[in-house]
């Protein structure tokens, strides 16, 4: 089976900036996509063109085999989409906005009001569904945004920062219905939180000035960390000098990084070598000496640390 | 089709969703009666007609139809929910056509509210109806060109202050062209053609010549395509100002 999205050499040059400069790639149903990338990366630039708001300078792209350039209105009925900022009509009520979207959708009748009704409870927000949008705090525009992307239960889902501005609860909500959507649909999200990715996402690209830096899973990006595998060692001050010292004559160890101490534990990294698997080398030599270690932790690696070496320009080479 | 009504009666609701709609309208009668009244003394004239009434109207909407046309997509592009709305399965052209539709329906009902007018005479004397009723067709249509070229400017930016200011200065160009004033200036040195090809253009010339009671073709033809043109170039303001 084909891809459901498949972009091709996409392009968007706007003057002689080019937002988005040939980037390709595919996503198959079940793949929930992060797009990451530091701000006008573009991010959501390619998510523009790929909803059909924006015209590629060249390049395409096909969903669920319709062509955006040759077919867009069809590329549109089988998306679903949460634009940046989750814009809305501030004069119209949460109830009336999604009878608007139904009807746009096709959805008329009992139909419409029954996907209103479902969509409202989806999102849970029954409580405001006739306040006006714009008395609605940031948490409650955003789920009715993502109310309105989910009404016609798209095959794909395009959500351009989907929890940005949402307190922890209502970023965990919005996860957790990101995830159990994720089965049957392809949900394209673009965030520059780096949990949000380990959370939700099967697969990460990162887009730096335009073009594809990567193209990975989460685990696979940690594991670009010089911190992958690292163990974190926490001891009390008192005892720190020779803990440390111990530890840095093993085998596997490249160098120790120190950590701020707090609550009187002093703390530090063991970077291993060429990333390779310390803990059972370090946790060995704990129990042998009979140390009294606080805390041993196994780094999956640091994902920011990733994201800056493959977006800053000056931090590669 | 389907979409157009669909995106038609979510703009006119969204006019009295807010205070703009009664506001407007209330400003527009008051306006309307007062210089029919105060300023161009319709009692003192002691004619059953409502000539005086509609001179005004070219005035009027100079100013008020651009109060209305300068949200039209100025507002959509502030708030971002242009990108909603041409996300969704509609075209351009049914975006552009139901938004001028909403507008220029509202306006048809703010002039409907004038009928107190239409009473007033028919009970004051005996006018003559088909006259009355072409000057309000007239006055219709003019106001549809009015909003047509507000619509127009106001894709062209994010500030309703500016869409208003051009809309006004556009619309008073097309007033202006059939004044004496204007014609005056090109009358000693440009040809008689020139002349009338300016004059034609002009919104005094087509809506006087629709209130002497007579709906000519050409005048017809000519608030139309000057519609139809303005909604075209809309359009196409759209699609070049939206990426911004």
């Amino acid at each position: 089976m084909a891809p459901m999205i498949e972009i091709q050499n996409l392009t968007k040059r706007f003057g002689s900036f080019t937002a988005v400069d040939d980037v390709t790639f595919h996503v198959e149903r079940g793949e929930v996509l992060g797009f990451l990338g530091p701000n006008g990366a573009g991010k959501s630039t390619t998510m523009k063109m790929l909803t059909g708001f924006l015209h590629p300078s060249s390049g395409t792209a096909t969903v669920c085999g319709h062509d955006i350039l040759a077919d867009p209105i069809a590329v549109k009925k089988v998306i679903g989409y949460l634009p940046e900022g989750a814009p809305l009509y501030p004069d119209m009520t949460p109830r009336a906005f999604l009878e608007f979207i139904a009807e746009v959708r096709g959805f008329t009748g009992g139909e419409g009001a029954r996907r209103v009704d479902e969509v409202i409870a989806k999102v849970n927000i029954a409580s405001v569904a006739h306040q006006r949008i714009d008395t609605l705090s940031k948490g409650y525009k955003r789920r009715v945004g993502l109310a309105q992307a989910i009404l016609h239960d798209p095959q794909v889902l395009v959500l351009d920062e989907p929890t940005d501005g949402l307190d922890p609860n209502q970023k965990h909500e919005v996860r957790n219905l990101i995830r159990a959507m994720a089965k049957e649909k392809v949900i394209v999200l673009s965030t520059h939180i780096l949990e949000e990715v380990e959370a939700v996402c099967s697969r990460t690209i990162i887009i730096a000035r335009g073009k594809v830096v990567i193209d990975c899973t989460p685990t696979e990006l940690a594991a670009r960390s010089r911190y992958h595998n690292a163990v974190t060692v926490s001891v009390a001050a008192d005892k720190l000098t020779a803990v440390r010292h111990g530890l840095s004559l093993l085998d596997g160890v490249q160098t120790i990084e120190d950590l701020p101490s707090h609550d009187g534990a002093a703390r530090f990294v063991l970077i291993p070598k060429a990333k390779r698997s310390i803990a059972v080398e370090v946790g060995q030599k704990v129990r042998d000496a009979r140390w009294e270690v606080d805390e041993l932790r196994v780094e999956r690696g640091h994902l920011d640390e990733v994201f800056r070496e493959l977006t800053q320009p000056t931090a590669r080479n | 089709m389907k979409n157009v009504i669909t995106l038609f009666k979510r703009e006119l609701k969204g006019y009295f969703a807010t205070p703009v709609a009664y506001v407007f309208i209330v400003v527009f009668l008051v306006l309307v009666g007062g210089l029919t009244f105060k300023v161009g003394k319709w009692f003192d004239a002691r004619q059953a007609n409502l000539q005086g009434f509609f001179t005004w109207h070219p005035w009027l909407y100079l100013f008020l139809i651009p109060a209305i046309s300068m949200r039209l997509w100025a507002e959509e592009r502030r708030q971002g929910t242009i990108e909603l709305l041409f996300t969704l399965p509609v075209t351009m052209g049914q975006a552009v056509i139901a938004k001028f539709f909403a507008a220029w329906c509202f306006t048809g009902i703010a002039l409907a509210l004038t009928f107190p007018m239409w009473v007033s005479v028919n009970y004051l004397g005996d006018p003559d109806n088909g006259v009355i009723l072409a000057s309000y067709v007239g006055s219709l249509l003019m106001a549809g060109a009015y909003l047509a070229i507000g619509s127009f400017v106001s894709a062209w930016t994010k500030n309703q202050v500016i869409a208003f200011v051009i809309s006004v200065s556009g619309c008073f160009l097309f007033i202006l062209m059939g004044t004496d004033t204007v014609l005056d200036f090109f009358a000693g040195w440009m040809p008689r053609a020139v002349l009338e090809a300016v004059a034609s253009f002009s919104f005094l010339t087509h809506f006087q010549s629709i209130t002497k009671g007579v709906i000519d073709f050409r005048d017809l033809v000519f608030f139309g395509s000057l519609i139809a043109c303005f909604l075209f170039m809309n359009a196409i303001a759209i699609e070049l100002k939206k990426a911004d």
